[in-house]
């Protein structure tokens, strides 16, 4: 056992990672069910701060990733999306990411257009798309919208578009929502635009596991709410869509359940890590009563 | 032929036979849209309105100026479905080639990538190349039409690139972004054969701001805020009342950054009440690790199972979570 396990190929370990991700996607592609989710404080605070919002109320939504980190912070962008459209929240989409762009079209098309089709661009929603300089670009914002983005994403002249009427820096807004896969993202967000401003500018986040441990110390005072990796997504997806269809007695689409449905997987995945920790810490001991250097 | 590569060569096989005939029994990895028609008047110089919309039933649409286009949008093959079941000559569904060869190079390159924990291979070189070129030429074309273009060209000369590039752009000429334009012609010198140093010099102006904006923030946000945010009491009340499981979480957090910053100090050896309490703080430090990794984890895992929902879902229709498909076919 000992000798098999010291000498195991590498690749043993893939193919049973792979088989314990594989195996619980079919399992819930096929049955449909999934595992059921309790959301935390943290969820609560996000979910929250949306809820809190009146119709009207001008929202900015920092899309700050790209399709490498869509498997976690895609949910949290459709769940968004939904939550403030839902509440007919005035949205600001932007990016510090060059391909955020496609991200924000993604959530207008899988949210906006097919279930609030009344929602009118440039009214109610609007694309202001990429600009690169990272924290520049949050540095310059938050006092002059206009200095960077002269145009939005289709080249509409910033001022022609109506809602842009009511804006003219970041600090006009009523929420910023972050979702961040890395720099720039929610930390330079809290650095340049909540702790100079924080009586006018409030950020809640979504954000990728790898970042969620350097964000915390920023809990509750500069960020109030933040959804980490995709237990976050998975949570905040329960409480958004348990409001708009399971407590009405609607069927959730599958579209709105992808975090939810993801963690089946994690369960497996994580089991299997806890297993091969323990079989490197068996081995490692075994080695040291062994005296082996 | 050896052994491993006979095994291979058959496994390889019976995957491409296995799929040809995923692809043409059940159509899996195929991909359909919807034909949209679009209408547009002129109904005042310069101001096209869509004779669908509301805002049309204000203008008299008589004789007035038309353009006409289709556009496509993804459609679900159940939509194709049921409009080839309803046998309509004006279906406005149709199979897309072109976004059915994108389901398959994905795949493909999906698994060329997966395929570098097997072993290093020309496959996965290849899709490696791929993604670094397309990356590249992607930030390239980005940075010129977002940025050089609007926040530059655009500022200097707002007619002319009005006039050339993006239509509707108005303002008057501001001067001041000579000055970006002469920094970033001096750094691109250090492409020319000679002179190689004068592109130091908005080197050192992109430094010394960078440095200057970010240990500003730091400061800020993470030096100052986080001292203040760690003033907070050890006993916890409220309406009079303690609150134990607050005041609990309060000193852990106390403890915790007064340990790990001991952990730090280096002035003074690590011996006796100052080792100890330093020995705490390595023991925060590796929870807080111990956390970063878990979290790390849980990410890695999203992305595998992301990529492996795209294989089974759209390419091998394997699973349909989002009811894109009848079921059953």
């Amino acid at each position: 056992m000992y000798d098999k396990l010291k000498n195991l190929d590498r690749r043993w370990i893939f193919l049973l990672m792979f088989l314990s991700v594989a195996i619980p996607i079919i399992i819930i592609g096929i049955t449909g069910q999934s595992f059921p989710e309790k959301p935390t404080d943290l969820a609560y605070s996000t979910f929250n701060a949306i809820e809190d919002l009146k119709p009207g109320d001008k929202v900015l939504l920092s899309f700050d990733f790209d399709p490498a980190s869509e498997g976690e912070l895609g949910p949290m962008a459709t769940a968004f999306t939904y939550h403030c459209a839902a509440n007919e929240l005035n949205m600001y989409f932007m990016a510090l990411w060059p391909v955020g762009p496609q991200m924000i079209d993604n959530a207008i098309e899988n949210v906006i257009k097919k279930d609030f089709p009344d929602l009118v661009y440039g009214e109610d929603y609007v694309n202001l798309g990429f600009k690169s300089g990272g924290e520049g670009v949050i540095k310059v914002i938050v006092t002059d919208f206009l200095e960077l983005f002269s145009t939005d994403a289709k080249g509409t002249p910033f001022n022609d578009i109506p809602m842009n009427k009511e804006i003219s820096s970041v600090q006009d807004m009523d929420l910023v929502i972050n979702i961040s896969a890395g720099s720039a993202g929610t930390k330079e967000w809290v650095q340049y635009a909540v702790t100079p401003y924080p009586d006018e500018i409030t950020l809640v986040a979504g954000c990728t596991g790898v970042q969620a441990p350097l964000l915390y110390p920023y809990i509750p005072e500069q960020l109030p709410g933040l959804l980490g990796a995709i237990k976050g997504a998975a949570e905040y997806e329960k409480l958004v869509f348990d409001k708009y269809y399971r407590d009405e007695g609607k069927v959730v689409p599958g579209r709105y359940q992808e975090g939810v449905r993801r963690m089946g997987p994690q369960l497996v995945a994580h089991l299997l890590m806890i297993l091969l920790i323990i079989a490197g810490n068996f081995i490692y001991f075994v080695e040291k009563k062994r005296g082996v250097q | 032929m050896d052994r491993q590569k006979l095994i291979w060569t058959v496994v390889f096989a019976v995957g491409a036979l296995g799929l040809i005939i995923n692809a043409l029994t059940r159509d899996a990895g195929s991909a359909y849209v919807k034909s949209v028609d679009h209408e547009f008047a002129l109904v005042e110089k310069g101001k096209w309105v869509d004779v669908e919309s509301d805002d049309a039933l204000d203008f008299d649409l008589e004789g007035k100026e038309r353009i006409r286009w289709s556009s496509e949008e993804q459609a679900t093959y159940r939509d194709y479905q049921q409009s080839k079941q309803a046998k309509s000559d004006e279906s406005k569904y149709s199979f897309s080639l072109s976004m059915t060869f994108g389901i398959w190079v994905a795949a493909m390159f999906t698994l060329f990538i997966m395929s570098f924990l097997f072993k290093d291979n020309p496959f996965y070189k290849f899709a490696e190349s791929v993604v670094v070129g397309v990356s590249a030429a992607y930030w390239m074309v980005v940075g010129f039409w977002d940025v050089i273009i609007p926040n530059l060209f655009g500022k200097l000369s707002p007619s002319f690139i009005s006039n050339w590039a993006m239509p509707g752009l108005s303002g008057e000429a501001d001067f001041w972004y000579l000055v970006p334009l002469v920094l970033g012609i001096m750094l691109l010198w250090r492409l020319a054969p000679s002179g190689t140093w004068i592109s130091r010099w908005p080197l050192a102006f992109i430094i010394g701001t960078t440095a200057g904006i970010r240990l500003m923030g730091f400061i800020h946000a993470d030096f100052l805020s986080q001292i203040r945010n760690s003033i907070i009491p050890l006993a916890v009340f409220e309406n009079g009342s303690f609150l134990f499981w607050d005041s609990f979480l309060n000193l852990v957090l106390i403890i915790g950054v007064l340990t790990a910053i001991v952990y730090f100090f280096f002035s003074i050896e690590h011996k006796g009440v100052v080792g100890k309490t330093a020995r705490v703080g390595i023991w925060f430090l590796m929870v807080t690790f111990g956390a970063a990794f878990g979290y790390t984890v849980m990410g890695r895992i999203a992305l595998l199972a992301i990529r492996l929902e795209f294989l089974f879902d759209d390419w091998l229709w394997i699973i349909d979570p989002a009811m894109n498909r009848i079921a059953g076919i």
